[in-house]
C-alpha cells in the first residue's frame, strides 16, 4: 500500500512530496516599512493626510521645545537672567525662551497661594490625607471599599476643613432672634433642638404622606442630626491651630478644593435631579425641570458675578459672608444641573424591559434603581460624567473674577511683580498653567477610559 | 454626604450672618479686631502687588501700613483684599474692607452718589501714550489715524476717544481684557500706539522686547488723582486716613526720614516737635497715640522714601517723582500742615 503511494507520487511528479519550506514575509509587508505602508501611506489620500500631519507637527513641536527646554533659561533670581542686554538683561538679542527659575521662586505661591509660610505643613498634610484616601478607592483590587469611601467622604472633609481653616469656630446659635436669647454656646443647643424637632416634623409629614413607615424615617433625621450636631461640635472645638481665613488660601489648593467639592457635590445631586425629573409626581418633576433649566441657563460667569458683587448688596453692612464658600456653592450646583442632564441621557438610554423586569420580581422604587437602573446607566454615560468633571476642574479658573486666586489665578497676579517682569515671563507662566492642567485632565480621562473598558466586560 | 455639606454650609453661613452685630464706628472696630483690613489691587507693580513670598509691597499698600502703624504701633497689622476693579467699591461699601487703597481715581461722582470719601491723593497720575521711535512722532497731536492699543472698559478708552475727537483726530481703538494681552499686542506691532496712565506706561516697558525703540509721549491727555478711599460718614476714620497719608508728606517735607526719626525727635524744630507727638495732643484727636506720625515714620518712611523705594528710579519701573514732587520742589505735592 505504501509502496504504491510512493510510487505513484513519484510518477506523477506535479505532486509535492514535502512542504514547502516557509519565506519570510516581503520586506515591504513587514517591519517599520511595512507598518508604514499598512498604516500611513495605503493609498494617495491617506499618504496626503499623512504628509500634512506631520508638516503640523512639526510646525508647532520643535519651536515649543525650543522655548521650553533648549532656549530656557534655569536658573537665576531676577528679571536679568531671563532678558536680552536690550531689555536690561544679560541673554543675547533676539533670544526667547521659557524663564524656568521665575516659575520656581513662584511655585509655592502657585500651590499654596497666600497660605501662611509656616503653616504649609496643614495643607500637606490635606493633600496627603487626600490621596491615602483615593488611590485605594481608584485601584478596583484593593479590599474594604466601603469604609474607603467613609473615610473619603465623612472623615476627610472634616478633617481638611479643621486643618485648612483652623477649626474653633463659634457656635453662637443661628434660629432664635438675639432679641428673645443672647448668642452663646447654650442658645445654639437649643437653637439645634428646635431645627431637630422642625426637621423631624417635616419628615413625619412626608412619612405620612408618602405611606412610608414612620418609624424608621424619624430615626434616619435623628441620627443625621446627631452626626451633625458631631461635625459641628468638632469645628468648634480648639486644636490650636492658628485660623487661617479662606482669603488667604489660593493657588493649586482653592482649584482642588472647588474642583473636588464641585465633582462630589454635583454627582449625587445630579442624580437626584435626573431621578426628580423623570419622576411621576408633578410637583418633584417641576422643581427639578426648574431647577436644571435655571442653572444651565445662566452662565457660570454670572453666577459667581451674582454671588460676590450683588449679594453684598443686600446683606446688613458688615456682614459678609465668605467669598469662597459662596463659589463653592454656585459651582456645585450649576456643575449638578450639568450632571443631571447626563445622568437623565443614560437613564433613558436603557430598554423599557429593565424597569419591568425589576417591578416583576417586585423591587421597590429606591431598589429598582439601585440595582437595576442606576449601575447600567452610569456605566453608560461614563464619558459624559468625566466630561462633566474635566469641564468643571478647568472652569474653576473662572473665580479669578469674584477674586479668588486659584492656580492660574496666582500665576496672572504673578505677572505683577517687576522683579521678574519680562516678555517671556507670561509666555512661560502660562506654559507651565497648561502642563499642569493638562496633566489633571488627561489623568481623569486615562482614568475613565480604563474604568469604561473594565466594567464594559459584559457587553464585549 | 451631600446633605451634610449643604446643611453644614446652610448652618454656618446662617450663624455666620447672625453672629456678626450691627459695625460701630469704623476705628473701634479695627482696634477691636487687631488689623486693618485693606482692600488693594491684584497686582499694580510698585503700587500694590505681592512678592514671591506672597508679601504685598507699593505705594498703595505703604498707605495701609501707615494707617496701620498710627492706630497699632505696628505697620504689619494690616491683611490685604486683592480686589478687581469692578469688585472695590462694593467691597468698601458692605464693610468686608476699611480702607480702599487701590490706585483709584478721584473723581466727582466717586466722591459724591457713591457714597465715598477720598482722603487725599498718593500718587498723581495721568494718561499718556508709548509710541515706537522708528515712527518718527514727537507729539500725540501728530498720531492722526493711528490704532491705539487699550484695555477695555477702563476710563483709558473714554479719555482716548475724547482726545482724539477733540483734536479732529482719526483713530482705531484695538482693546483688549487684560493688561498683558495689550502689552503683547502693542509689541507684536498690531497697534501704532499703547495708552494707559504713565504709571502703566512705565511698568509695563518692562514687558517689551526692546524698550530703548519705545517712547513715551509728553501729553498727558487726563487727570487721574489716585488716593485711598473710606466710607462716608465716619468722619474719625476719615480723617485718620487724611491724616496718616498727610503725615507722610509732611515728614518728606521736613526732612524726617525712617533713618533720622530717632534724633530728628529731639530736634528745636516746632513743626517737627508737632509731627512726631512732642508737641500738642494730636494723635488724641485722631482717636490714637500721639507718637502716631513717629510710628508711621519709623516703620514706613516718609512720602519720598516710600516713593523710591516703590517705583523710583532705582526701581526696575524708573519713575521719576514729576507731579508727585513736593510743592517746595517744583511738583504740586502739599499737605495741610499739623497744628
Amino acid at each position: 500500500m505504501a509502496n504504491s503511494t510512493s510510487s505513484s507520487a513519484a510518477e506523477t511528479a506535479f505532486v509535492r512530496s514535502d512542504m514547502v519550506p516557509s519565506q519570510a514575509p516581503p520586506a515591504s509587508e513587514v517591519g517599520v516599512i511595512g507598518w508604514m505602508r499598512k498604516n500611513l501611506f495605503s493609498s494617495i489620500p491617506y499618504t496626503i493626510l499623512t504628509l500634512f500631519s506631520l508638516y503640523l507637527i512639526w510646525l508647532v513641536v520643535p519651536p515649543l521645545l525650543e522655548f521650553g527646554l533648549f532656549n530656557a533659561v534655569w536658573s537665576g533670581s531676577d528679571r536679568e537672567a531671563c532678558t536680552t542686554a536690550a531689555q536690561g538683561g544679560i541673554q543675547s538679542d533676539g533670544w526667547v525662551g521659557a524663564c524656568w527659575p521665575y516659575i520656581g521662586s513662584y511655585l509655592n505661591q502657585f500651590i499654596y497661594g497666600r497660605y501662611p509660610i509656616d503653616q504649609y505643613w496643614r495643607v500637606n498634610a490635606v493633600f496627603a490625607l487626600f490621596a491615602v484616601g483615593l488611590v485605594p478607592v481608584l485601584i478596583p483590587r484593593v479590599p474594604y471599599k466601603g469604609l474607603n469611601v467613609l473615610y473619603l467622604f465623612g472623615v476627610f472633609p472634616v478633617a481638611s476643613f479643621i486643618l485648612l481653616t483652623g477649626g474653633n469656630i463659634t457656635l453662637d446659635g443661628f434660629l432664635l432672634p438675639d432679641a428673645i436669647m443672647a448668642p452663646s454656646f447654650v442658645k445654639f443647643i437649643i437653637d439645634y433642638l428646635v431645627l431637630t424637632a422642625v426637621v423631624c416634623l417635616i419628615g413625619y409629614a412626608i412619612a405620612r404622606g408618602t405611606e412610608a413607615p414612620v418609624a424608621p424615617m424619624i430615626r434616619n433625621i435623628l441620627i443625621a442630626m446627631g452626626v451633625l450636631l458631631v461635625i459641628l461640635l468638632l469645628f468648634a472645638t480648639n486644636f490650636g491651630l492658628e485660623s487661617v481665613t479662606t482669603d488667604q488660601w489660593g493657588g493649586l489648593l482653592v482649584t482642588l478644593v472647588i474642583a473636588v467639592t464641585g465633582i462630589v457635590a454635583s454627582l449625587p445631586i445630579g442624580i437626584v435631579l435626573a431621578l426628580g425629573r423623570r419622576s411621576q409626581l408633578p410637583a418633584v418633576r417641576l422643581l427639578s425641570v426648574v431647577f436644571i433649566e435655571f442653572w444651565r441657563g445662566v452662565p457660570l460667569i454670572t453666577v459667581l458675578f451674582m454671588s460676590s458683587v450683588m449679594l453684598p448688596l443686600f446683606l446688613p453692612e458688615g456682614v459678609s459672608f465668605d467669598k469662597l464658600l459662596r463659589a463653592l456653592i454656585g459651582v456645585a450646583l450649576f456643575a449638578a444641573a450639568y450632571m443631571a442632564e447626563v445622568v437623565r441621557g443614560g437613564i433613558q438610554a436603557l430598554p423599557k424591559g429593565q424597569y419591568e423586569g425589576a417591578m416583576a420580581v417586585g423591587l421597590s422604587y429606591w431598589q429598582m434603581m439601585q440595582f437595576i437602573i442606576l449601575p447600567q446607566a452610569l456605566k453608560l454615560v461614563i464619558p459624559g460624567i468625566v466630561g462633566s468633571f474635566i469641564a468643571l476642574f478647568k472652569d474653576t479658573t473662572l473665580v479669578l473674577i469674584i477674586g479668588l486666586f486659584d492656580f492660574l489665578g496666582m500665576i496672572q497676579s504673578s505677572y505683577s511683580d517687576p522683579t521678574w517682569a519680562s516678555p517671556v515671563q507670561s509666555l512661560t507662566g502660562y506654559l507651565f498653567a497648561a502642563l499642569v492642567y493638562w496633566a489633571f485632565c488627561f489623568a481623569m480621562s486615562r482614568y475613565s477610559l480604563y474604568m469604561e473598558s473594565r466594567l464594559d466586560t459584559s457587553r464585549r | 454626604m451631600t446633605k451634610t455639606i449643604l446643611s453644614v454650609a446652610l448652618g454656618l453661613t446662617v450663624a455666620g450672618l447672625l453672629a456678626s452685630t450691627a459695625s460701630a464706628a469704623t476705628l473701634d472696630d479695627v482696634k477691636a479686631k487687631g488689623f486693618i483690613q485693606c482692600g488693594v489691587s491684584q497686582g499694580l507693580p510698585g503700587f500694590s502687588n505681592p512678592d514671591d513670598q506672597g508679601n504685598w509691597t507699593g505705594v498703595d499698600v505703604d498707605v495701609c501700613r501707615a494707617m496701620a502703624a498710627a492706630v497699632f504701633g505696628d505697620a504689619s497689622k494690616v491683611k490685604y483684599t486683592p480686589l478687581s476693579a469692578k469688585e472695590r467699591f462694593t467691597a468698601l461699601q458692605s464693610g468686608e474692607i476699611d480702607v480702599l487703597s487701590r490706585n483709584t481715581t478721584w473723581t466727582m461722582t466717586r466722591d459724591t452718589a457713591l457714597g465715598l470719601n477720598f482722603a487725599g491723593v498718593n500718587y498723581y497720575d495721568g494718561q499718556g501714550f508709548m509710541v515706537r521711535k522708528s515712527l518718527g512722532v514727537a507729539s500725540a497731536l501728530e498720531l492722526s489715524g493711528a490704532s491705539v492699543c487699550t484695555n477695555t472698559g477702563t476710563t483709558t478708552e473714554l479719555n482716548v476717544a475724547d482726545y482724539f475727537r477733540a483734536n479732529k483726530m482719526e483713530y482705531e481703538i484695538v482693546a483688549f481684557e487684560k493688561s498683558d494681552e495689550v502689552v503683547a499686542a502693542y509689541d507684536a506691532g498690531r497697534c501704532d500706539v499703547y495708552t494707559t496712565d504713565q504709571s502703566g506706561l512705565y511698568a509695563n516697558r518692562l514687558k517689551l522686547t526692546n524698550p530703548d525703540e519705545h517712547v513715551v509721549l509728553p501729553e498727558i491727555i487726563s487727570k487721574e488723582p489716585l488716593g485711598p478711599v473710606v466710607r462716608q460718614g465716619d468722619d474719625q476714620w476719615f480723617n485718620l486716613a487724611k491724616w496718616s497719608l498727610n503725615a507722610m508728606i509732611n515728614a518728606e517735607e521736613l526732612g524726617v526720614t525712617s533713618e533720622n526719626v530717632d534724633e530728628m525727635a529731639n530736634s528745636d524744630n516746632p513743626e517737627i516737635k508737632r509731627l512726631l507727638g512732642k508737641e500738642g495732643e494730636f494723635g488724641a484727636a485722631i482717636g490714637v497715640s500721639n507718637d502716631w506720625a513717629y510710628q508711621i515714620v519709623k516703620q514706613v518712611g516718609n512720602y519720598g522714601e516710600s516713593f523710591e523705594r516703590n517705583i523710583g528710579v532705582n526701581t526696575p519701573l524708573e519713575i521719576k517723582r514729576g507731579l508727585n514732587q513736593l510743592w517746595s520742589k517744583g511738583g504740586i505735592l502739599y499737605a495741610p500742615p499739623i497744628r
